[in-house]
């Protein structure tokens, strides 16, 4: 992988001072993200809801593809899971929307890890094709007739059909959908900082040690079995966490918006953030949120060309997305102040 | 019985499909042991040219030789644009690079041809081959145009220079350029032979399922389901594991209850996984040994 770098350099260092360059802009992003829907429209909120909705399931897919170096064309299967599940579990059974998280979380765990125990033997470019097997089977397993009452077959199911959107807890004067983004973005600040001490950990740097070098790692006693299966099983918490908000903010799930086609979109915002670089979910959510608004303006049903054409593009001229750009332009901006 | 017979050919008939698509993943495979993800949206883009120029009224026999020679440079162009830059490149490069080849030809199908369902006549004629049989006129002609390329196939690498000078290139890339044949040539060779490949079998399943940008997407997956199960390194693996897959999923559609008309896709997922965590080299292929 290009990006080993990324998170090696940060393993052992000396003690930092609390208030960091990097802290700093975390502070100053969060603080706007919360101020955001206070001074924008309705849609907008909505697509910012989506944005963060789509990080938190890229944040997934690098866990898997940039910290471990396993490949997953598959991930908007898990992505289902999480929205079916919530859809389920607040429909029939009247569950609170917040709890269902966990739970959704939780059955993708599992689905990800027994996944990942046939995917230890694949490698490369044999993992792809399962994923992309897994991928292109899911909307079938959807619609399957012996549990149609649960699923709703072809048609889906949509979420909050009484109540008509989530329900804002303590009283708070909140529109329902600018609420949703708020608790959008709580969840997301939250798994945000759980990935990152996933990768900061044990546990991450025997992720790393496997993508670098497998042979290598596995003399140093690194159970690869364990980490791969955990690396895809956390990566499909992540998605299926990100899936079942979008359940809380699309309102609806059918089988058709679980098709390949997402998963591509999955793999675009990866690339296009930074593989390996967990920051970068913002940017590649951003660019496969808003790049398609602009290309349907030239034509309807050109996203898909724009998409491709900037994969290309990136992959030529950015190898390591968003996160490699700007990391040689913060590095150019240290050597011009003279610092090293 | 009967039923059951019937299924049988039925399932040999889709099962050509298949064949032909897996024969095309295998010669991609040969070339640059990669999958292209990318191969069902090329071969639909080849059958749509081919239809485009019907609908201008050509005749079928000049539309076929035109459309495969097309489909046979654009995919020489293709690896020669598109992937000789990053021949060095990490497997993620790649696979990125597929999906992205992938998102352009859908897109661009739609946003020439529009989504709209096309019917497209058989080269074959309509109609059983002759009264009460089980195969069509087409199903035979579809199984017959397969064999004819296998055969085709088999005949270019053993007894052509290219088609030696493509084995060695594939088996040994740096002593192959020793002995001073163009490796990267015989790639992009390769790619447009995938193709030529793709625009047949693409062709030969259009009459059946109706013309569409997205026509080829779970045919596509039934066809690495065929090459796995035949094994990716062999032509012949893969055209008798299309045939299994037709009639597996022939039966199981019919004999399964629940599994039915309706997880088709799902038994190529089980047959893809089973096939490369059972057997990773499949029915004939051989098994690639590396010194670590």
């Amino acid at each position: 992988m290009a990006t080993s770098e990324t998170y090696a350099a940060g393993a052992a260092s000396a003690p930092k001072p609390f208030i960091t360059a990097e802290r700093v802009v975390y502070l100053l992003l969060f603080i706007g993200l919360v101020a955001l829907p206070f001074f924008s429209k309705g849609f907008f909120v909505f697509q910012m809801t989506k944005l963060l909705i789509y990080a938190i399931a890229i944040i997934g897919l690098n866990l898997l593809t940039g910290i471990n170096g396993q490949f997953s064309l598959g991930h908007g299967a898990f992505y289902a899971v999480g929205a079916y599940t919530t859809a389920i579990m607040v429909e029939m059974m009247g569950v609170n929307y917040m709890l269902t998280l966990p739970v959704a979380g939780l059955i993708c765990f599992v689905f990800g890890f027994l996944f990942g125990l046939p995917a230890l033997r694949l490698d490369g470019i044999y993992l792809a094709l399962a994923t992309f097997a897994l991928a292109i089977a899911m909307p079938q397993f959807l619609k399957l007739s012996t549990i149609e009452h649960l699923t709703g077959g072809v048609q889906g199911v949509i979420v909050f059909s009484e109540t008509f959107d989530p329900e804002v807890p303590f009283g708070l004067p909140l529109d329902p959908g600018v609420w949703t983004y708020l608790f959008t973005l709580f969840v997301g600040v939250f798994l945000f900082w759980l990935a990152r001490n996933i990768v900061a950990s044990r546990t991450g740097r025997a992720m790393m040690a496997i993508r670098d070098n497998p042979i290598a790692a596995r003399s140093m006693g690194v159970n690869i079995a364990l980490y791969k299966t955990l690396a895809f099983g956390l990566s499909a918490l992540f998605t299926g966490v990100a899936g079942a908000l979008s359940a809380i903010a699309v309102k609806f799930v059918a089988p058709d918006s679980f098709t390949f086609a997402l998963s591509i979109v999955l793999l675009v915002g990866l690339v296009v953030g930074g593989v390996g670089w967990l920051p970068g979910a913002l940017i590649g959510a951003a660019f496969i949120v808003f790049v398609p608004n602009f290309a349907e303006e030239i034509s309807k049903g050109l996203s898909g060309a724009v998409f491709g054409f900037f994969l290309i593009l990136v992959i030529y001229l950015a190898p390591q997305g968003a996160g490699g750009l700007l990391r040689a332009g913060v590095g150019r901006v240290k050597r011009l102040l003279g610092g090293r | 019985m009967d039923l059951f017979l019937q299924q049988i050919v039925s399932g040999f008939a889709t099962g050509g499909i298949y064949a032909c698509m897996a024969l095309s993943v295998v010669m991609i495979y040969q070339a640059i042991h990669h999958l292209n993800f990318a191969q069902g949206e090329m071969a639909t883009f080849s059958t749509f040219i081919a239809w485009q120029l019907l609908a201008w009224g050509l005749p079928y026999f000049a539309v076929i030789p035109l459309a495969i020679g097309l489909s046979f440079i654009g995919g020489f162009i293709v690896e020669r644009v598109v992937f000789k830059p990053i021949e060095n490149a990490p497997v993620l490069s790649h696979i990125v690079i597929f999906i992205a080849l992938f998102a352009i030809f859908n897109s661009a199908m739609g946003f020439i041809w529009d989504f709209s369902i096309k019917p497209v006549p058989s080269a074959f004629g309509e109609g059983p081959l002759y009264e009460g049989s089980l195969l069509s006129k087409h199903q035979t002609g579809m199984i017959s145009v397969t064999m004819f390329v296998l055969v085709l196939l088999w005949a270019f690498f053993r007894f052509t220079r290219v088609g030696l000078a493509m084995r060695a290139a594939a088996a040994n890339p740096q002593s192959a350029r020793l002995v001073g044949i163009r490796v990267s040539f015989m790639t992009a060779l390769g790619w447009g032979m995938a193709s030529a490949i793709g625009a047949v079998a693409g062709i030969l399943i259009a009459p059946v399922v109706f013309l569409e940008p997205n026509m080829m997407l779970s045919i596509l997956l039934y066809g690495f389901a065929g090459a796995v199960l035949g094994g990716l390194t062999s032509p012949l693996g893969a055209v008798i594991g299309g045939f299994i897959v037709g009639i597996v999923e022939n039966l199981a559609g019919t004999y399964i209850p629940v599994v039915g008309g309706e997880l088709k896709l799902p038994i190529a997922l089980f047959l893809i996984v089973v096939v490369l965590v059972v057997k990773p080299e499949g029915l004939l292929g051989r098994r690639v040994v590396q010194r670590v």
